[in-house]
């Protein structure tokens, strides 16, 4: 569980993040999203004791994390897969990092094989493509088997079969209790795979609910219908009190459930081929949401 | 589905962080070459000046023993230009050793993974002093025996029970982990690979040539840098000074260095964001 109260972050004159709070709970997979510079790696920096908040507070297992003398065992994180020096092999990164925390050696053998990198262990990091170096640092977040896990767009650089693997991985870590947070920029990302969402910009929250409660956001839901009439029925639907779209026989309506629509049509006995609701995807209410927010690019600190 | 059961959790301990830090160094190639081949440059050229002195030398018992008697088969032992060319390769190396977390990133692996920062520091302070204590030993013994052996086949050489021999090796081999240390503190205080190895090169070899002895102010803060103390406990018969100083004095400047250094490089990262 991680609880996020009032986080704020300045840098100088910047504020990164402004008074976030929301709460990320176990046994699901929970997204966060945002545009590019909405304050997602900070946040989660925050969440990891490697940035101080200039104000409010973050706990993960009712604990700050800073407090805490040694981390693998209770939260896992992929900050960025270019974390590791690339003059070490894969084995020797996780070594260090198992050493570190006094987890057994044989933990470092089970993480490669279970992210599919027992093959290249003893190659240099270096020489490893971005999605490799995900899986990399997908392993060493699963290091110390902990109850939290972190995750800053860990989709970058994998090829679809990666994809679906990752989707899989954090799904399974969700079933088995864990609370599993994953950023992202893209909401097609997260629409198979999360739960909850959390979605901010410019460093405010701009949302903290399910997926399902999201999509419902969307204001651009509409009724798409096709007839050979169209400019008769656009006139009809008008007056009754909907927005209407012209596209030759084709029009969009909004503000007008289907059933009233094809009640009007039925009525002037305007002859329908086509009548579908269309509600807006997620990607869309995602963008609605946001758009405010893009244009003021947040100081993301690296 | 197996339920996520409550964490249970071993001690810390520092030993596993200073573990942890030495398989990081060890692993690096460039560790290896690097050390490598300072200790080939530093000893090489301690060699190559008792080389130049013995094969130029005309046997006199006289010269031979004045020779001697001045000193000279010390200060060949570990030359000045030597001692700047360690100073300056060991700074580097101990500055490596944060930075090279900071410019990949790493740095933040590792304090996610150890939150406390002062004891992740601590063992890296640790690792590096041991390190460079066994590098600075070896260099400096073998820059000893090598150059009193090629002296010797002009009986020129000393044994290391000569007196001021054992002081030439162990001041000489103190100087490898006290500039790894200045290294290491610059490193993580400044944090960027150029601006810290600038640093390093300015304060451990630049300012001490800078120095003289010319005025009051000059000849104090020359004598407070490491160069000047190992200088100072090296030289057999130092150059009559106005403002002469103890060899005690310079093992305290050379203790001082690496303690103040190891202090900034524990709490530099206390309170910073990473």
């Amino acid at each position: 569980m991680i609880d996020v109260n009032e986080l704020t972050k300045r840098y100088g004159a910047t504020t990164a993040v402004n008074r976030l709070t929301f709460t990320v709970r176990p046994g699901q997979v929970t997204g966060f999203l945002g545009p590019n510079g909405a304050g997602k790696s900070t946040t989660l920096r925050m969440i990891l004791g490697l940035h101080t908040p200039t104000s409010g507070a973050v706990t993960v297992g009712g604990r700050p994390f800073r407090d805490r003398s040694r981390g693998l065992r209770h939260v896992g994180a992929l900050l960025d897969a270019q974390d590791v020096h690339g003059g070490h092999t894969a084995v020797a990164h996780l070594a260090a990092l198992a050493r570190s925390n006094r987890l057994p050696r044989a933990r470092v053998t089970e993480v490669l094989e279970e992210v599919g990198l027992a093959g290249v262990a003893r190659r240099r990091v270096d020489g490893f493509s971005l999605g490799m170096k995900q899986r990399l640092g997908i392993a060493a977040a699963l290091l110390g088997d902990p109850p939290v896990l972190l995750f800053d767009e860990p989709l970058n650089g994998l090829d679809p079969e990666g994809v679906k693997w990752v989707r899989d991985l954090f799904l399974r870590l969700a079933a088995q209790g864990r609370t599993v947070f994953v950023s992202s920029h893209l909401m097609s990302e997260m629409e198979h795979t999360a739960d909850q969402l959390v979605v901010i910009g410019r460093g405010e929250l701009i949302a903290a609910e399910s997926l399902a409660e999201f999509s419902a956001r969307g204001t651009r839901r509409g009724v798409v219908v096709g007839t050979s009439a169209a400019t008769a029925l656009r006139d009809l639907l008008a007056a009754d009190g909907a927005t209407v779209d012209l596209d030759g026989d084709q029009l969009t309506v909004t503000g007008l459930p289907a059933s009233r629509v094809s009640e009007i049509a039925q009525r002037h006995r305007i002859p329908l081929h086509r009548l579908d609701t269309r509600s807006a995807s997620l990607e869309e209410a995602f963008m609605e949401l946001t758009a405010a927010s893009v244009q003021y690019p947040a100081g993301e600190s690296r | 589905m197996s339920a996520i059961v409550p964490v249970v959790e071993p001690r810390a301990r520092l030993v596993d962080l200073v573990a942890a830090e030495w398989i990081k160094l060890r692993s690096l190639r460039s560790t290896w070459i690097a050390y490598g081949i300072t200790a080939v440059v530093v000893v090489g050229l301690n060699a190559a000046i008792a080389v130049d002195t013995s094969s130029h030398w005309k046997p006199d018992p006289v010269e031979d023993a004045r020779f001697v008697r001045d000193g000279i088969p010390l200060l060949e032992a570990f030359t000045s230009n030597s001692a700047l060319i360690m100073m300056l390769a060991l700074g580097t190396l101990g500055a490596l050793m944060i930075i090279g977390e900071y410019g990949t990133g790493t740095i933040r692996s590792t304090l996610a993974a150890v939150p406390a920062r002062r004891s992740v520091m601590t063992a890296k302070a640790a690792v590096l002093t041991v390190v460079t204590t066994v590098f600075g030993t070896l260099v400096a013994t073998a820059s000893f025996l090598l150059t009193q052996a090629i002296l010797h086949s002009r009986n020129l050489g000393v044994s290391i029970t000569h007196p001021g021999a054992a002081r030439v090796v162990v001041a000489s081999a103190l100087l490898a982990p006290v500039c790894a240390l200045v290294g290491l503190a610059l490193g993580a205080v400044i944090r960027r690979t150029a601006a810290t190895l600038t640093a390093s090169a300015g304060v451990l070899v630049l300012l001490p040539l800078l120095l003289t002895e010319g005025s009051r102010w000059s000849a104090v803060a020359a004598h407070a840098t490491p160069f000047h103390a190992w200088s100072r406990i090296v030289t057999p018969r130092p150059h009559p000074t106005p403002y002469p100083w103890t060899t005690g004095g310079a093992w305290t400047v050379l203790a001082a260095w690496a303690l103040v250094a190891a202090a900034v490089t524990i709490v530099s990262l206390h309170r910073r964001d990473q």
